[in-house]
């Protein structure tokens, strides 16, 4: 069954529209990165995920309503929102001990475990460790709960790169298996390519790409084009077109790979451009839709 | 708002993940135990002001024995009366400023109980656990209309009974009769009276002030003090102009008065013992009217907390 289940979610404040009627079907097992630009809505689908805000439309989580058993959803839901939320008071010693007993699923000596690979001591307040030893900290009380679903809201903002990438290292090493899901939000994206399972844009509210990784990379292709090719390649209908040292690089989305391989050499394109091709193409208005959503709206939803 | 919406939602997927066998070893008296630390834990000011107050009085008074006796000494002559008054007079102002520290604890801890968790974003660390609202908020009611009274009273006591100690050396270095000392002050009355005294006023009869002060705490966006204070002003301040009445300001010195407690309460130690009336205070309609008031700031305040994030 699925992880998470949202029809037709909505949420307004005010006028501002943070959530348009989004449709989510999230499986067990997946990494979901949420990508959109800032006030996108990603915070606020989390939070409707979580239960830290009331929404319009139908949402399941792990088979639940998570706004109105937000302490039940808990139980198998763990959730790192930024560095910052901590409390900077409470000692190392005693936020152990206190989810020790209060967490149904917390696994104090794994925790520890945790701990004793970095330089955190137990004695220590919050306040006294770094911003990264706050992050590590709080990882290695996520990873010691045995929740189903990990939700992680830019969880390495603020990090240096050591930080950000043992971050992602002890995550998929040290806790993700089959069985557990992880959603996303970051703007550090590129290093996310090769975590995640699936990808999801979001903005204005609103979907404007969702798929599996998988189908990422027989879907989505960059080709760097001599300029004698260039109306060749443009007549295949590219979803972008950018210059790189004078050259015209073509994003192109279910293009065929053998019938790009004659422009020159193939890749698959890097998920930040992806997302400024997919997010400046909605902008401009002009190409608003990817092939891949004009497929949607023909053939109905391409699951 | 939405909860038409959201009653859907449960058909929509009509299996549940074995998050059931989870939640039903989700112990609520143990959540509520360990919320109930984790309160003190954040918040040593409850029991480290007390303690505070009672070290410096011991240590004030056994500096100033030594004055009071001899005071007492040129006060020999006077009337019995007297004589018990200045014997009494330390110890009352010590219990007075117990009381007035137990308050004043209470209040600065409700104003922030739900306030600072949101100022600090620290909310979002608090809500990812499984511990529900009407848990969080219950305990963080515990904490000024139970825990602290508890403890003031008894730090209280023992401050009271180390003074008596103290007393008695004095006086038996100076040769005054301890029997005597002991037959004035009758400290063991004086200790129920003082636990009485704040278990029934300053939690039962006070406790839907805490509780306005814990559902302005769970509001306010900002300045939690104001907001506690300005209504109740206003309140007074409206009525006096529209209706040239005091009864709202009257009602509120009852409640901060002690009710039907409260004016004996004030002169205890010199009578102890005759203002025991538990049945009248339990039965006193003042008290239930408090308690429905509570319950309700109360149920505010949890739902409030569902719907406040970070401020």
């Amino acid at each position: 069954m699925a992880c998470i289940e949202a029809r037709g979610l909505r949420k307004a404040f005010g006028t501002n529209i943070a959530l348009d009627g989004i449709d989510l079907r999230v499986e067990q097992g997946r990494i979901l990165g949420l990508i959109g630009p800032n006030g996108a809505g990603k915070t606020t689908a989390l939070n409707a995920i979580l239960g830290l805000t009331p929404y319009e439309g139908q949402l399941s989580v792990l088979g639940r309503n998570p706004w109105r058993e937000r302490d039940r959803v808990m139980c198998n839901v763990s959730f790192i929102a930024d560095v910052a939320v901590l409390p900077r008071w409470i000692r190392v010693s005693q936020v152990l001990e206190y989810l020790a007993g209060i967490h149904p699923r917390f696994d104090r000596a794994k925790a520890e475990g945790f701990l004793t690979k970095t330089s955190i001591r137990q004695q220590s307040k919050v306040r006294e460790l770094s911003k990264g030893m706050v992050t590590q900290l709080h990882l290695a009380l996520v990873m010691a709960i045995d929740a189903q679903l990990l939700v992680l809201d830019e969880p390495t903002l603020g990090l240096d790169i050591l930080f950000r990438k043992q971050f992602y290292d002890s995550l998929l090493n040290d806790y993700f298996d089959h069985s557990r899901t992880i959603i996303v939000t970051t703007h550090q994206v590129e290093e996310l390519q090769h975590v995640l399972t699936d990808l999801m844009f979001i903005d204005r509210g609103r979907i404007v790409l969702n798929c599996s990784m998988e189908d990422y990379e027989t879907r989505y292709f960059e080709v760097m084009v001599n300029p004698d090719q260039l109306a060749a390649a443009k007549a295949l209908r590219p979803i972008q077109e950018r210059q790189v040292f004078g050259r015209s690089v073509l994003l192109f989305d279910g293009v065929d790979r053998q019938k790009l391989s004659v422009f020159g050499e193939v890749h698959t394109p890097s998920i930040a451009d992806l997302f400024v091709a997919v997010l400046s193409n909605k902008v401009e208005g002009t190409k608003a839709e990817t092939q891949g959503q004009r497929q949607e709206r023909e053939q109905g939803p391409v699951q | 708002m939405n909860t038409n919406s959201n009653a859907q939602t449960d058909t929509l997927s009509g299996a549940r993940i074995d998050s059931q066998a989870a939640a039903s070893s989700l112990s609520v008296p143990r959540q509520f135990a360990w919320s109930l630390r984790r309160e003190l834990w954040e918040n040593r000011y409850i029991y480290l002001a007390p303690l505070t107050v009672g070290a410096f009085t011991l240590f004030v008074f056994s500096l100033t024995i030594v004055h009071v006796v001899r005071k007492m000494h040129a006060e020999m002559a006077l009337d019995p009366d007297k004589m018990h008054g200045a014997l009494a007079a330390p110890y009352d102002t010590v219990a007075a400023l117990f009381m007035a520290v137990q308050m004043l604890v209470g209040i600065f801890y409700c104003l922030d109980a739900l306030y600072g968790e949101r100022r600090d974003r620290s909310i979002l660390f608090w809500k990812s656990l499984p511990v529900s609202d009407t848990i969080t908020v219950l305990s963080k009611a515990t904490i000024p209309i139970i825990i602290i009274p508890l403890l003031t009273s008894a730090l209280c006591v023992v401050t009271l009974w180390i003074m008596l100690f103290i007393n008695s050396a004095a006086f038996s270095v100076t040769g005054y009769s301890v029997s005597w000392l002991w037959s004035q002050l009758r400290l063991p009355e004086m200790s129920v009276l003082i636990v009485y005294h704040l278990l029934t006023v300053h939690a039962l009869w006070h406790a839907p002030i805490y509780a306005w002060f814990l559902l302005v705490s769970a509001w306010a966006k900002r300045a939690p003090f104001l907001w506690a204070f300005l209504p109740p002003i206003a309140i007074a301040a409206l009525e006096k102009v529209m209706f040239n009445t005091t009864h709202f300001l009257g009602l509120l010195g009852y409640r901060l008065a002690g009710g039907p407690e409260g004016a004996s309460g004030m002169d205890f130690p010199i009578h102890p013992g005759i203002h025991l009336t538990p049945l009248r205070f339990l039965f006193s309609s003042g008290l239930l009217d408090g308690f429905i008031f509570t319950a309700i700031c109360l149920a505010i305040a949890i739902r409030l907390r569902r719907y406040r994030g970070p401020v």
